[in-house]
Formats: C-alpha cells, sequence, structure tokens
C-alpha cells in the first residue's frame, strides 16, 4: 500500500536529510506506529505519502501509483484516497460537525444525496451520535479528534494517516481515540500513525517503525515503544 | 451543490473584504470608463474625418471697400477684371478641383441660417457688411499650402482661411484627449490589477483554514480555486456595470454636446457606445480573472 525505496528527503536551507536512505513497505489493511524523537522525520514521511513533498532520491508509491510519475494534476485524486488526522484536529470553526465533515464531501463534489446518507453513518462510528449539530468550541477535545477522524474517513480512504492524533488530549480519552482507529483500521483502511505517545504505543501491540536522525533503526511487528521501556 | 457551493464561498468572501471589493470596483469602473472614452474619442476622430474630408474648402476672402486689412487699403474694393483673373489663376492651378463664387447676398444669407438664435448679432449686420469670397474645393486637401500661398498676395484678396487648419486643430485637441485618457486608463488597469491581487491574496489568507483542508482531502485545483476567481469576476463585473453607465452619461452629455456645436453632422452611434462597452467589459473581466490567476499561484500552493 505505501512503499518506501531508498528515499532521502533533504529540506532546502539544511544540511541534514529529514530522511535519509529509508526503504520500508506497508502492506493493506495494516496498523503501523512512527515513532521517534521530534525532528526524526516522522512527520516528512507522512508529507512524502501526501506528495505535499518530493524526495530527492528513492521512489515512492503509494495505492500502486508512483509518486514521482503522478502529474500535479493528479495529486487531488491521490489524496482522496487517503485520509488524514493531526495533532490540532484543524475542524471549521463556524461549521458544525455535520456540516464540516460533509465539507469534506462537498468540495470534491459529491451529490447531496450521497452525502445525506454518508455523513451520519461516520458520525456513529466515531461515537459522536446525537452531537450532529454541535459547533466545535462546544466539543472536548476528544469530540473534536473524532469529527476529525470522521472528516477523514467520510470518503472510505485506502489509507489514514494520523499525525500524532493523541497529542493534544489526556491519557483517558486518548484510549478512546485508539478504539475508534482501531474501528477504522478492521474496515480494511490501512492505518499509520505517528506518535510520541509509549503508553499508546505498549498497549496496542501492533507494528512500530522506529526512526531516529532520517533513519529506521527498528522496526518490529507487535513492538511497543522503545526497548528501554 | 458544485454551484451553490461555490457562490456562498464567493458572497462570503466579497463580504469579508467589502473595502478591498469597493476599491477594486471603483478603480476598475474609473479606468474601463476612461478606456472606454478613449475608444470613442477614436470612433469620432474616424467619423468626422469621414464627414469632412470631402467638404474642407479654402476660403479665398475678396477685399470690400474700406477695408482694414493692409492689402486692401486703398483700393476702394475688388474690381470685376481683379476678380475675372482671380478666378482664372485659381481655375488654372492643377491641385484645385473646382472653385465657386459666394457673394455678399449668400454670405449674408449662410450667415443668418447658421446665427439664427443671435437676435443682436442679425439686427446690426447688413448684407453690405459681408465679404464676397472664393470657395475653393482641392482635389486632395493636403495639397493647401501651396494654394494657399500662391493666393495670399494676389491683388484684390483680402485673406485666405483654410477649413483644414481648423479641423486639424480640433483634431488635435481630440487626439490629445484620446491619449491623456488611454494613458489614464492604463495606468488605472495596472492599479486594479495590483488591487486585485491583493484582494486575492486577503481572501486566501482569510480562507487558508478551509483550502488546507479542501486540498488534505483531495479537492481539485479548479475547486479551490474557482471562488477566489469568481470573487476577482464578479467585482470586475460590477465595476464594468458602473463603467457601461459612465460611458452613457458620457456620451449622451460630453459626445452629443459636442455636437451641438457641429450641428450633429457626425453624431457618435448607440452602436459604437455597445461595442465600446462590451469590450470594456470583457478587457475588465479578463484583467479581473488573470491578476487572480497570478496571484492565486503564488499564495494558494496546490
Amino acid at each position: 500500500m505505501i512503499h518506501f525505496d531508498n528515499v532521502t528527503k533533504v529540506y532546502a536551507n539544511q544540511k541534514r536529510p529529514a530522511l535519509d536512505h529509508v526503504s520500508v513497505d506497508v502492506d493493506k489493511g495494516e496498523f503501523v506506529f512512527l515513532v521517534g524523537p521530534s525532528g526524526s522525520g516522522k512527520s516528512t514521511f507522512l508529507r512524502l505519502v501526501l506528495k505535499e513533498e518530493r524526495p530527492d532520491s528513492g521512489a515512492i508509491h503509494v495505492a500502486g501509483k508512483d509518486l514521482a510519475r503522478l502529474s500535479n494534476f493528479k495529486i487531488p485524486h491521490l489524496r482522496r484516497r487517503i485520509g488524514c488526522v493531526f495533532q490540532d484536529f484543524r475542524l471549521l470553526p463556524n461549521k458544525n460537525v455535520y456540516e464540516n465533515v460533509a465539507f469534506a464531501l462537498e468540495v470534491i463534489g459529491k451529490p447531496r444525496r450521497f452525502i445525506r446518507k454518508v455523513v451520519p453513518e461516520v458520525v456513529e462510528l466515531v461515537g459522536l451520535e446525537g452531537k450532529a449539530h454541535r459547533m466545535p468550541d462546544e466539543l472536548s477535545g476528544g469530540e473534536q479528534q473524532r469529527v476529525a477522524m470522521a472528516r477523514a474517513f467520510v470518503n472510505r480512504p485506502m489509507i489514514l494517516l494520523a499525525d500524532e492524533p493523541t497529542g493534544n488530549i489526556d491519557p483517558a480519552t486518548s484510549i478512546g481515540i485508539m478504539k475508534v482507529l482501531d474501528r477504522i483500521n478492521r474496515t480494511g483502511t490501512t492505518v499509520v500513525m505517528a506518535t510520541h505517545d509509549a503508553a499508546i504505543v505498549d498497549s496496542m501491540r501492533k507494528r512500530v517503525v522506529e526512526l531516529e536522525d532520517g533513519k529506521i533503526v527498528r522496526d518490529q511487528s507487535r513492538g511497543v515503544y522503545g526497548q528501554a521501556y | 451543490m458544485r454551484a451553490n457551493f461555490i457562490f456562498s464561498e464567493v458572497w462570503i468572501g466579497l463580504r469579508r473584504n467589502l473595502t478591498m471589493t469597493i476599491a477594486v470596483i471603483v478603480t476598475v469602473a474609473i479606468g474601463m470608463a476612461l478606456l472606454g472614452v478613449g475608444l470613442m474619442i477614436n470612433s469620432q476622430i474616424s467619423t468626422m474625418r469621414d464627414f469632412w474630408v470631402g467638404k474642407v474648402e479654402i476660403s479665398v476672402f475678396l477685399c470690400k471697400k474700406n477695408d482694414a486689412f493692409p492689402q486692401c487699403k486703398g483700393s476702394g474694393g475688388v474690381n470685376p477684371q481683379e476678380q475675372a483673373a482671380l478666378k482664372a489663376q485659381i481655375e488654372s492651378m492643377p491641385q484645385v478641383e473646382r472653385v465657386e463664387f459666394e457673394n455678399a447676398a449668400k454670405a449674408y444669407a449662410n450667415f443668418r441660417e447658421q446665427y439664427k438664435d443671435n437676435n443682436v448679432l442679425l439686427s446690426v449686420l447688413q448684407v453690405s457688411d459681408m465679404p464676397e469670397s472664393f470657395r475653393v474645393k482641392l482635389k486632395n486637401p493636403g495639397d493647401y499650402p501651396a494654394v494657399i500661398e500662391s493666393l495670399k498676395g494676389a491683388s484684390g484678396v483680402s485673406y485666405v482661411v483654410n477649413q483644414q487648419e481648423i479641423l486639424d486643430k480640433f483634431f488635435g485637441l481630440l487626439e490629445r484627449l484620446r491619449w491623456a485618457a488611454l494613458v489614464v486608463a492604463i495606468v488605472l488597469v495596472f492599479a486594479a490589477t495590483l488591487l486585485i491581487g491583493n484582494t486575492v491574496r486577503l481572501s486566501a489568507y482569510n480562507r487558508r483554514r478551509e483550502t488546507g483542508i479542501m486540498r488534505l482531502v483531495g479537492a481539485s485545483n479548479l475547486y479551490i480555486q474557482l471562488p477566489f476567481v469568481m470573487e476577482g469576476v464578479i467585482a470586475g463585473l460590477i465595476g464594468g456595470v458602473v463603467a457601461a453607465v459612465m460611458l452613457i452619461v458620457s456620451k449622451v452629455f460630453l459626445f452629443d454636446g459636442v455636437q451641438l456645436y457641429l450641428a450633429n453632422t457626425s453624431p457618435l452611434t448607440w452602436e459604437t457606445v455597445a461595442s465600446t462597452i462590451s469590450l470594456t467589459m470583457v478587457i475588465g473581466v479578463l484583467i479581473c480573472v488573470l491578476a487572480s490567476f497570478v496571484t492565486l499561484r503564488r499564495y494558494l500552493r496546490v
């Protein structure tokens, strides 16, 4: 599903590469934790998958497409197959829960009838039934992240990228967030989650890829956050 | 759904940037109006040229008794021999197409007709005050200098008036007006372009959250950019409509006003006004679209 082959990325004005000859494979339906300290290249990895950045060398395949050969014109179609969740939720403050989720479908031109059918289903899937008409500022952090997950998942993407989704949320609420991610993963969606949260990684017992200074230092199925723990 | 979505986005954008939108509309309106006036002056000049080019004459006025002109002093007016010699001289010139004699009575009648509203002037004027003249029509109106030179010193001639010279002065004035209008129009179009760019930039900044999410969920570039471009187009269109009103007003009060002095001989037609308006509209909207696209390329990375 995601295939990195010897990928190196150096940002302009920086000597040290953000990713240094990284090769990794993520299969369809896998759940992968991307761990490592800040600046180890986790976010760069996710940005490369979305083709928000271009690698300096190496090849990236996402959903069977060679990103180097994907024209700019087709990038939106790639992104429609990838859902994204962030630490800061990125909801529209002037739209309610339903509208926030529906926005993702409206802007890719889905018909209204389809939106009316699908959005309530996804809102229920993330556990926000009955809160569809709340505004984001009336929701807790955990609930806001659920809205963001509903928006990321509403178009049934093949891949869900989560960049520290529990970074702004207390540990108790994080468990609920992880349950939703697990539920999404069980529908066959590949999930890649970058995180600092050792407790979560340890409790989930999923594949762990550890980055340090842009290099993969560990790739372990059913792993834990760090060997020191 | 699509149209609905885009129009609500456009409306929100225009309302959020109301002051900038008004600035864009005003600049586009004045710029396009001046461009239109320039174009209308242009077509006015050419219709007037067409009208006058076959009609300009050289008037050779003849000495009367007690004329104050130095070359007539003491002559007691032109005598029939001089008049006949003059006529023969003019007719022999190769540049001349035809020549007519206008006697005092005819001149008086023409004058009465021309100034029929000016009773004071008409009440003091008598037939004997009117000079006699030859009206000379040239084959090519541009050949006048040689003809005038040879007639100026001829005996019995008081003075020579070349209508071409008067027309040239008038056309020169119109042409300067046209250039002034076009130069100011170009400056304003430039200002409008920058203003639209700035408006779109502000708008893109105000909506960076929305566009960021749109990018993320895979909205196409067109879908992301269209609301911004439409904002520019709508501001440009409103400016164009205001410009159209200004052009119609200038046609009625300015161009038709000038024609009153020219006895309505070469009026600006409504068709000309209509085509000028549609041309300026198209240019205005095109400028808005281009400025929006160029700015979006810089500030809305996709």
